[in-house]
């Protein structure tokens, strides 16, 4: 039986066993690779997406699960890579192997989402489910208060322009 | 160029009983060849624009990496040095992976040896399509070439009035003569541009917005995805198995039985379920029914594995290296001796992206996604299991998820060969993170008993070092039965530290477990015991640790490369520069902050010199590191910010391993299955990671990873310092520090 969900902002409609978690969906039916397998327990984040805005691991997600809900991958978590997180992983030279990568910037980003100014604990707490063997983390953090100023930055102009 | 004779053999032999008939299966090692044996690999001089430099006639670069990516930075760092030569605007420039073809290119990637290896072929293949640019323009202008100059990707003539942009010049450029490389004049370093100066990396971009492929995001019409059921005891096979309830699972196509290549040590065989999906061929493999027959590795444990080395260390070992009378002086009553303990345990590499490849065998050729650090290997290994022509098989290198040594191996390829080959279908085989863990090559276990005499002047005695490790030479050398301890000294047995008498004794231990190559090698587990002994010295000789070291290095001198007589010397010089650019920026002279204890560490490996200093407190037995200050020498630094990233990598690599990893052995099978159990470090400990280069312009050496050994007895002086327990056993333990 065909499940339906919202996926990168458009319906997706998927004929595929409902225990299927949504990583394999993503990965194998839908040939959207950018989500990554690392361990399928939960417990490395490497397969982080948001799941009507929560960072969500999918390897552990059944598929029926997010039938009628909003799903975005790093795929669409902006046009043309220009989300302030992901400017910032740029212009901050994160990723080294940039397997996790996807993981990290799915979690980075829905933290922004709910926190426009993390403190470092703040960091700590919402990326410690997100493995890193590269060992970038210094980047990763130095990375998301840079986010946040471009956010904010963007905020600004958006208020001027309201204002206008 | 290396610091151990396992890294001395390009070729070896390795045999196995198939079927009656003996196999011999031709294996190429990770590293390059000494001199001695480089004939063989001697590549042809290609024209550099078909082999390294692409220009479009809109002048558009395309440079060609023939190296693995792993996240080392190979990608942006060795473009660069064609860049300079080249003389190109970076921003204009694209990088693409080279085919992969042995008589032009030398892929594989391992040994910290990318850019050493590759900076003067590198420079003179780009400075070799430049002088063709300079000839081509210099024939059309009718002028002498040396009124010629090539800048920003153009050749101007004449007060910069004329200009040929390179896509202009190309067609021809590329059919004249090529220059001899050995005479093609070089940039002068002072006139460089690019190399030195920090830059991005080029697939920093694609790795942020999901479109960077790695081995598992391979896809090609028709394919099918596999997992394979392997016996969890090293060595063991399948007795018998049913299929028929794995068969039943949706999705899932056949079921197939693959065999072990090699004697256990290069793939375990086993059954594959082979289906429509990842999670259908996993789903499927759950169902599958098999009996094992678990083989006499079944009795082996980490336990039974200790009982053995302490054996081993209650005995003579074989004499590796003997100099003056280190027994005597350790007997004599007038010296202070100081005897301890250290253990090293087995390691798994945990690469992000679990081992996988996809392969399509077809009946005249086949074409493979690989992601290794060996694809001229993979091709190999992919004809030797189909019985096809090397030649004939296509092996697209893509990107890696982490390698550390894990991905040189040819283990997950010859797998995804023989299921392709099987079902006639293209096929990707890929692992779980339980199959990363379990069928892994580890880095080896071993025991070191360590001795050293104090004279009454404050010098050293005596050094005697007996080890008793499984050793990597032993499963993959040609002669690693007769000489096993070739692989697992390293600088441990060319000590920078004056010793009158230094003896270094080895005794193999047995183990089924297999081993390799993992993140520096032997260089992690002798850099621990070399640079914690030696503090426990500095302690007993009531010295500052780093002016102990110091004192004992000695004069400026070159100490040979006892394992490798061709390789770089340790040029002490440059040890002791590392070691106080690191105590210098740690602020070596003031205490710590209060609460935290300070340790250093300073080591050669792979040609590079690396030191830590590290701060760190104990509460309630947990382990906190506040500070990482690291020094290196790399010579020329190419890209000075891909090497701090990889100093920054190594020290959360090296601080993982000392911190919580331990492949640990039960009933021959492997007692950790995934990251619940087998702990990375994670971001609220990774601590902040200060990276200082030596400003050098001796030649470029690797950096990858000789970093890492530095780590954990870095850390492990700064708890002696903390709490005055010394760590003399990996990982770091609550019981440890209690």
């Amino acid at each position: 039986m065909a499940i339906t969900f919202t996926l990168n902002g458009k319906p997706q409609s998927v004929d595929v066993s409902p225990e299927m978690p949504l990583l394999w969906v993503l990965r194998d039916t839908l040939n959207l690779t950018g989500t990554k397998f690392g361990c399928g327990m939960a417990l490395c984040g490497a397969c982080t997406v948001h799941v009507n805005g929560e960072a969500t691991r999918s390897c552990i997600t059944a598929v029926s699960s997010v039938a009628g809900k909003h799903v975005t991958t790093i795929e669409g978590l902006a046009a043309d890579a220009s989300h302030p997180v992901q400017q910032a992983w740029v212009e901050i030279d994160v990723p080294q192997c940039g397997y996790c990568q996807s993981g990290q910037i799915m979690s980075a980003a829905a933290l922004l989402a709910k926190k426009p100014h993390p403190s470092d604990a703040d960091i700590d707490d919402a990326m410690k489910g997100n493995i890193c063997r590269c060992g970038t983390y210094q980047r990763i953090r130095k990375a998301i208060h840079r986010a946040a100023e471009l956010h904010g930055g963007a905020a600004k102009e958006r208020e001027k322009a309201a204002a206008r | 160029m290396t610091t151990s004779a396992l890294l001395n053999r390009r070729t070896f032999l390795k045999t196995t009983a198939k079927g009656g008939a003996a196999l011999v299966v031709g294996f190429h090692l990770p590293f390059r060849a000494f001199a001695g044996e480089a004939e063989d690999q001697e590549k042809k001089t290609p024209n550099p624009f078909n082999a390294w430099v692409r220009i479009a006639a809109d002048n558009r670069v395309t440079l060609i990496l023939a190296k693995s990516e792993m996240g080392q930075g190979v990608m942006t760092a060795l473009p660069m040095i064609l860049a300079e030569e080249l003389c190109v605007d970076w921003k204009s420039v694209s990088v693409e992976q080279a085919p992969t073809d042995p008589a032009i290119y030398e892929h594989g990637t391992g040994g910290s040896s990318s850019v050493p290896e590759s900076w003067l072929p590198l420079r003179r293949a780009g400075a070799a399509a430049r002088e063709m640019l300079l000839t081509a323009a210099a024939q059309r202008w009718s002028v002498n070439r040396d009124t010629c100059k090539a800048e920003n990707g153009a050749v101007l003539h004449g007060a910069r009035k004329k200009i040929f942009r390179y896509g202009e010049l190309v067609e021809e450029a590329a059919k004249l003569p090529i220059p001899d490389f050995s005479t093609v004049p070089l940039k002068n370093s002072a006139e460089f541009t690019l190399v030195g100066h920090d830059t991005q990396r080029v697939d920093a971009r694609a790795k942020s917005d999901g479109t960077a492929r790695f081995g598992l995001d391979a896809r090609t019409p028709g394919m099918l995805y596999a997992v394979v059921a392997r016996c969890p005891v090293f060595g063991g096979k399948v007795a018998k198995f049913d299929a028929a309830k794995a068969k039943a699972v949706a999705g899932v196509r056949e079921v197939v039985a693959i065999d072990a290549i090699g004697q256990g040590a290069f793939t375990a065989g086993g059954v594959a379920v082979v289906a429509d999906s990842s999670w259908a061929a996993m789903q499927g493999r759950k169902a599958l029914q098999i009996t094992w027959d678990e083989g006499a590795a079944a009795a082996e444990s980490s336990a039974g594995l200790r009982q053995q080395f302490l054996e081993n260390a209650a005995k003579p070992g074989k004499v590796y290296r003997n100099e003056g009378d280190a027994e005597a002086a350790l007997a004599a009553a007038a010296n202070r001796i100081v005897k301890a303990d250290y253990e090293v345990p087995f390691a798994a590499h945990a690469c992000m992206e679990p081992m996988n490849c996809t392969v399509h065998v077809r009946g005249d050729g086949a074409e493979a996604w690989v992601p290794s650090q060996a694809p001229q290997w993979a091709r190999d290994i992919i004809a030797q299991v189909t019985g096809l022509k090397p030649e004939t098989v296509t092996v697209h290198t893509t990107l890696m998820g982490g390698g550390f040594g894990r991905r040189y191996q040819a283990d997950f390829v010859a797998e995804a060969a023989q299921v392709s080959k099987a079902v006639g279908r293209p096929v990707m085989v890929l692992w779980t993170r339980e199959d990363d863990l379990q069928h892994c090559f580890y880095r080896p276990a071993s025991l070191h008993r360590m001795a050293a005499a104090l004279d009454d002047k404050g010098g050293l005695a005596a050094w005697k070092h007996f080890q008793t490790s499984t050793s990597i030479a032993a499963v993959w050398e040609k002669d690693g039965a007769e000489k096993p301890e070739a692989s697992e000294f390293a600088m441990a047995a060319f000590l920078p530290y004056r010793a009158a008498g230094y003896r270094v004794e080895y005794t193999l231990g047995k183990a089924s477990v297999p081993r390799a190559w993992w993140r520096s090698v032997e260089n992690s587990g002798c850099g621990f015991v070399v640079e914690s002994f030696v503090d426990e010295l500095a302690a007993a000789a009531k010295a500052d640790p780093l002016e102990f070291r110091l004192r004992l290095i000695g004069e400026d001198r070159k100490i040979p490369d006892f394992a490798s007589p061709t390789g770089d010397p340790v040029d002490t010089a440059r040890l002791k520069g590392v070691l106080q650019l690191a105590a210098e920026k740690a602020g070596w002279s003031k205490p710590p902050a209060k609460g935290t204890g300070r340790g250093i560490a300073g080591y050669f490996s792979f040609n590079s010199y690396a030191a830590a200093v590290i701060e760190a407190s104990v509460k309630k037995g947990a382990v906190r590191v506040t500070r990482v200050v690291a020094a290196v020498d790399v010579g020329r630094a190419v890209n000075p910010q891909g090497v701090r990233a990889q100093v920054e990598s190594a020290a959360i690599y090296g601080l993982t391993a000392a911190l919580k990893d331990a492949i640990t052995i039960e009933r021959g099978r492997v007692a950790q299955s995934n990251f619940h159990n087998y702990e990375m470090l994670r971001i609220p400990e990774a601590p902040q990671v200060e990276v200082h280069i030596v400003a050098s312009s001796e030649k470029p050496t690797g950096i990858g990873e000789p970093a890492v050994p530095v780590i954990a007895p870095a850390l492990c002086n700064a708890l002696f310092a903390a709490t005055g327990k010394r760590v003399r056993r990996l990982p770091i333990r609550a019981a440890d520090l209690a």
